[in-house]
């Protein structure tokens, strides 16, 4: 593997800006690596060699002739599939939108797209975002880069396990319910979702409107912010898109990062997101973790949250119900396939069912069900709307525990990667994967996991911080204080030892 | 809180337009209900006295000003229709439907 795509991507933008590297030479380098890794791993569902060369020339161009750059221009990047890029494929991994060309770009495409960032393709993801292992793709799982008998997470697998495997330094995900954070935790890799409504969705094809957010996938801290500094800000296209500047993260997180240590801070420690039901590996590395930031004089207090634990519960009534209603667009009418019934007459009403039977997998007819159930007449009190009664708890939860710390901390997810098939046939073992992530989806804070351990069996874990809506740098100063504190996991990935020429010739690790 | 039956599934699938098969009908009603029998214990701590949140940031109508602004491209937008005809959309009959 080339040396530079070891960089983080600020590294990577001080090069550029240096004309150490051009952004060709390293564009040219992400693609031959996704080249020869990508049969392996699948992270990938589209890759868009001409178009990221062609940006990464032009910012050569400008940058030679004195150009004054963003930051991060010249540095490749991924989406998952579910942001729309004019004329490029997307699929949000689905057989129903399979050949789809969107017409419009996202406003984190527009954005990424002024800044002159290549983009180098799409990313392979859970169908609609539905999943927690990304087996539920309709073009093959994502394999995890730490061991590829694994899950990348889900269901932002594709991005999470681009960004491990050096594929590529930033990619952006999708956090519905921890689709950022909990693949970042079993790939080792950063991954946040910012207080809701600080990133503009207009172009992201919703899931569940009221919880889903964008956010960076990386293998730093800085990154994460530089990223989220990027794409945040407000958008009159998206009517929750918040209308308030986007905080100096960048910065913020330098200044923890040199000094190793956050004056006064406060961290809670959730009861109910440490305890029962989490791995002793994970617990004992989260422990571990919590130990450093007392050392580097943080004060740290348990903190309870009794409604959490209705928070799944709420989530898959909350989230299904949603998906119902975000989902009836795809309709065989005005884009994607359209399948006709091969019996009886030839409807609007029988091509819509018969498309949407042969267009969606299993997980996201499961959830278009449960929503649809859960809407219906004499089931709406009792599922739904006792749902966003819980939902109001949630929040009373999270305002009441932060009158007395600044962030809440815990394990990113319950386990560390587990094994393809493990979960596939039973959802709500699939379900429980994002127990500790989906609090803050509810109440709409900002939160993320940063890689703070490798497990005895060379797994990443990940330590997830929870900060207060508009919190976000709190958060990122506290993030970059962990990531000060940990040890290099990204580096202990086995991918880094993976070179393009032994991939081409089949003689990448396939599992431990 | 009623068990989801084979029945309500299939019911269901037709309010979403989802043409299953028997065999699917069968699988989805033995997980589905699995899954509301778990996601029923909200009315637990669901008290009449909790006002219900829609979303986690208060939603207010957003005005803009009327003003013609770029709009997405017709040909493009029907180019990716699965049929299209004479500038618009080809629906599927829908008069005389069932």
């Amino acid at each position: 593997m080339k040396d530079i795509l070891t960089k983080s991507a600020l590294e990577l933008a001080d090069l550029l800006a240096a004309g150490t590297i051009t952004s060709v030479e390293l564009t040219q380098a992400c693609l031959d690596r996704i080249e020869a890794l990508n049969p392996k791993i699948n992270a990938f569902l589209h890759v868009d060699r001409e178009g990221a060369l062609a940006t990464a020339a032009d910012v050569d161009a400008r940058r030679a002739a004195g150009e004054k750059l963003h930051r991060l221009a010249g540095v490749p990047i991924a989406l998952k599939d579910n942001m729309v890029v004019r004329g490029m494929p997307t699929t949000c991994a689905s057989k129903i939108l399979q050949g789809w060309l969107p017409p419009y770009d996202a406003t984190i495409t527009v954005k990424i797209r002024q800044a002159g960032l290549p983009i180098v393709g799409k990313t392979n993801m859970d169908e609609f975002a539905m999943g927690s292992s990304t087996e539920h793709s309709a073009f093959g799982p994502t394999l995890n880069p730490w061991d590829t008998a694994r899950i990348p997470g889900g269901s932002g697998g594709g991005s999470a396990a681009a960004v491990a495997a050096f594929m590529v330094p930033l990619a952006l995900g999708s956090d519905t319910g921890g689709s950022i954070r909990q693949p970042g935790s079993v790939t080792g890799t950063v991954g946040a979702k910012p207080t809701y409504g600080a990133v503009s969705r207009y172009g992201l094809v919703a899931m569940a409107s009221s919880l889903d957010q964008i956010g960076p996938v990386t293998r730093t801290v800085a990154d994460a912010a530089a990223l989220t500094e990027l794409i945040g800000g407000h958008d009159p296209a998206d009517s929750t898109s918040l209308n308030e500047p986007v905080p100096p993260l960048v910065e913020a997180a330098r200044v923890v990062a040199e000094k190793g240590a956050i004056e006064g801070l406060r961290v809670g420690v959730v009861k109910e997101l440490s305890g029962e039901g989490y791995a002793p590996d994970v617990l004992t590395a989260f422990n571990e973790t919590v130990e450093k930031l007392r050392d580097a004089g943080a004060d740290i207090v348990e903190v309870s949250c009794p409604s959490f634990d209705y928070a799944l519960a709420a989530y898959y009534l909350i989230m299904p119900a949603e998906v119902s209603s975000n989902l009836a667009r795809f309709d065989g009418i005005r884009y994607g396939i359209r399948v006709e019934p091969t019996q009886g007459p030839v409807t609007a009403q029988r091509v819509m069912a018969a498309t949407r039977e042969a267009g969606f997998g299993d997980e996201v007819k499961r959830r278009i069900i449960l929503g649809t159930h859960v809407l219906s007449a004499g089931f709406f009190d009792a599922y739904y709307g006792s749902a966003q009664k819980v939902r109001t708890l949630i929040q009373r939860d999270f305002a009441r525990v932060f009158e007395n710390v600044d962030v809440l901390v815990s394990p990113t997810a319950p386990t560390t990667a587990f094994k393809f098939g493990d979960k596939i046939d039973d959802p709500m073992a699939m379900y429980l994967n994002d127990i500790a992530t989906i609090p803050a989806n509810l109440a709409g804070v900002p939160a993320m996991s940063v890689p703070n351990a490798v497990s005895d069996e060379g797994l990443p874990v990940g330590f997830q911080i929870i900060a207060p809506a508009h919190g976000d740098q709190r958060m990122y100063e506290v993030a970059q204080l962990v990531e000060t504190l940990s040890d290099d996991v990204v580096s202990q990935c086995p991918a880094a030892q993976w070179d393009e020429k032994s991939a081409q010739a089949g003689e990448v690790q396939e599992e431990k | 809180m009623s068990r989801i039956s084979t029945e309500e599934v299939a019911r269901v699938a037709g309010l979403a337009h989802i043409a299953l098969t028997p065999e699917e009908i069968e699988r989805f009603a033995g997980e589905l209900d699995v899954i509301t029998t778990s996601v029923a214990k909200v009315s637990e701590v669901a008290t009449p006295d909790v006002p219900a949140t829609s979303h986690p940031i208060p939603l207010t109508n957003v005005w803009r000003e009327d003003e013609v602004g770029e709009t997405v491209d017709r040909d493009e937008v029907l180019a990716q229709a699965p049929e299209s005809q004479d500038g618009m959309f080809l629906v599927p009959q829908i008069l005389g439907e069932d």
